[in-house]
């Protein structure tokens, strides 16, 4: 399976990446904001998940998303950001995120989440 | 100081200081005290380490989360489980992160509609970081295992 990482922080990318390694048979892809993200899908995607963050620089998590979602309906989005407010939730699932983990999280959280959306998409399982 | 300005609204403070235990609780394993919040009169920061993140929308202003650079190191170790040195990149981009979460989960608690922006990083003893000089600013001090940290914030609501 395909991972792609986005966040700004790339102490948070390798804890995301130790998570994501724990899951037999992935492939990790990184990047350091949106725009990074769409470069990383046009030169190695599709991927089967990508984690993304919402604030980032240069474009936003939220931006990024609603990109992607123009072309691909079915790579697994879930955003890993520190908004929590209802509405924000709303707009990321409008704009065709999967699922949603407000930071912080432990690893067992992030892990139980990629969990339950992979199986919700009906794909198979992981770990 | 006006009475206007010293008006500090107690929702913000008491979100602050979930979030504080919120983070480092859950991404450092590190368990905090809280002591009782005061108005702090100088633009010098607490420690040497600072975060910095800005708020904008129906709140504007800043939280700078200062920490001695022992304490730092200690809970960057506890968040990364490296031993970075204070001046690693990886060791601005956890403080940074570390403080990106406490102000984006203090902000879910205001109650209101707010962005954040990106977090900076200042290293370096004594520094100094610039305010609003119509908002008080409240240091909620903060003692742990590892040392002391500060969370102040400097922000009114304009929503
Ligand atoms: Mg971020």
């Amino acid at each position: 399976m395909k991972f792609l990482l986005v966040d700004d922080s790339r102490t948070m990318r390798n804890i995301w990446k130790k998570v994501v390694s724990s899951i037999a048979g992935t492939e990790v892809f990184e990047a350091g904001d949106g725009l990074e993200g769409l470069k990383q899908i046009t030169e190695n995607g599709p991927f089967d998940v990508m984690l993304v963050d919402w604030n980032m620089p240069n474009m936003d998590g939220l931006t990024m998303v609603t990109k992607v979602r123009e072309t691909d309906k079915k790579s697994i989005i879930i955003m890993c950001t520190t908004e929590a407010e209802k509405p924000r939730i709303i707009e990321a699932i409008k704009a065709g995120v999967n699922n949603y983990v407000v930071k912080p999280f432990t690893p067992d959280t992030l892990l139980t989440k990629i969990d339950d959306t992979l199986k919700k998409a009906g794909v198979g399982q992981p770990a | 100081m006006t009475t206007e300005t010293v008006q500090i609204n107690p929702t913000i403070i008491k979100a602050f200081v979930h979030s504080t235990k919120n983070v480092l609780s859950t991404m450092a394993n590190t368990q905090c005290t809280i002591g009782k919040p005061y108005l702090k009169e100088k633009n010098t920061s607490h420690y040497d380490v600072s975060g910095i993140v800005g708020f904008t929308g129906e709140i504007i202003g800043s939280v700078v989360i200062s920490f001695t650079s022992e304490m730092a190191i200690k809970l960057v170790e506890q968040f990364t489980g490296e031993n970075y040195t204070a001046d690693s990149d990886y060791f601005a981009d956890a403080v940074g992160e570390l403080s990106n979460m406490i102000a984006g989960n203090a902000k879910s608690e205001f109650g209101l509609t707010a962005g954040i922006s990106i977090p900076s990083v200042i290293i370096g003893t004594n520094h100094s970081v610039a305010r609003m000089s119509d908002v008080p600013c409240v240091v909620i001090p903060c003692e742990t295992p590892y040392g002391k940290m500060a969370v102040e914030v400097n922000v009114k609501c304009v929503g």
